[in-house]
């Protein structure tokens, strides 16, 4: 198959993410979107890399997965510290920062 | 073969996804994102990325998935799903059933406008090489995508990066613990719930204040303590 295929692959799942990010009110779900478009991204990364047959990116598709999985680890400690202040888990209700 | 194969993993990629974004229950959704890794982990393999997709599987698919679902048995959460959120059907909210409505629908309109932006972006570029195969790849050992050709990267171009991220995740790990611990984080402090080993050696009631008061002689029956 061609990479503009897997260009496209990419674009249905980072827009799915994005959707599940700004429709989803569990932070446990918004979380998981965030890991749908980042895995957006590191397809397009990886069609671009064999397009070019040039290593780079997937060396970034790798830092990407760090960085996924720093964020799902402060995500998922700030999820459980919210659970134990019994505080609502929806993050229409966590608006104490909204000013 | 390989068109077969491409289009068997995509349509697992998107389902999965869909799964993720609309199922009510979090667990399921956790589970709708397993089954995303795991079929995007064949793209990638198509794409010749043979180290990143098992990567993808092992690391992806299985630790950081893991974790979900202990956080999600031990948090759980209400389900909601994103039918009842487009239609304002909950009302105990106090933000109010008929802006929040609203917002959902606007989020729904906004990805769909980010899809077609994003689709024109990447298939109208014009750039001919999108519509190719790829550049061309003859197996091997050391070729590209095998694990000592990304080794060969990590350490000499990116080791600067690969210093960076390992050092991202140690401070990560830090801010996990110290969020997600007992006492301290984002709680309120509690009461201190101090243990030392020898209150379990010594009588009850020895050792303390109160004994030597002398309000507290002996809690239990006939361990009196008599002092000369």
């Amino acid at each position: 198959m061609s990479i503009a295929w897997y260009l496209a692959v990419s674009a249905i799942v980072f827009s799915l993410g994005a959707l599940g990010v700004m429709t989803r009110r569990n932070p446990l779900v918004v979380l998981l979107c965030l890991e749908l478009m980042l895995n957006g991204g590191n397809l397009a990364l990886i069609a671009f890399s064999r397009m070019w047959g040039n290593g780079d990116g997937q060396i970034l598709a790798i830092v990407v997965m760090t960085v996924a999985a720093c964020e799902v680890c402060i995500g998922l400690g700030m999820i459980v510290a919210i659970y134990r202040r019994q505080l609502p888990i929806d993050v229409d209700e966590l608006r104490e920062l909204q000013g | 073969m390989s068109a077969v194969l491409f289009f068997l993993a995509a349509i697992g990629v998107i389902s999965g996804a869909v799964g993720v974004v609309v199922l009510r229950n979090p667990f399921f959704s956790v589970l709708a994102l397993v089954a995303h890794l795991v079929s995007l982990a064949v793209l990638f393999l198509l794409l010749r990325a043979e180290f990143v997709a098992a990567v993808q599987v092992v690391v992806y698919a299985g630790a950081v998935m893991v974790l979900y679902v202990f956080v999600v048995a031990y948090v759980g959460g209400e389900g909601d799903s994103i039918g009842e959120r487009l239609r304002g059907a909950n009302g105990s909210l106090s933000t109010g059933g008929s802006v929040g409505s609203g917002l959902r629908l606007g989020g729904a309109i906004v990805g769909g406008a980010l899809l077609v932006e994003l689709l024109i972006a990447l298939l109208g570029t014009g750039l001919e090489a999108t519509s190719g195969y790829g550049a061309g790849y003859v197996p091997g050992p050391k070729t590209y995508g095998t694990p000592a050709y990304i080794g060969q990267l990590l350490l000499t171009r990116f080791l600067l990066v690969f210093e960076l991220a390992s050092f991202l995740l140690l401070i990560a790990a830090v801010g996990g613990v110290v969020l997600a611990r007992r006492r301290g984080g984002i709680g309120e402090a509690d009461e201190h719930e101090t243990f030392a080993p020898l209150d379990v050696l010594r009588p009850l009631g020895t050792g303390t204040t109160a004994e030597g008061v002398g309000t507290r002689v002996g809690a239990g029956a006939g361990v009196g303590r008599q002092l000369p």
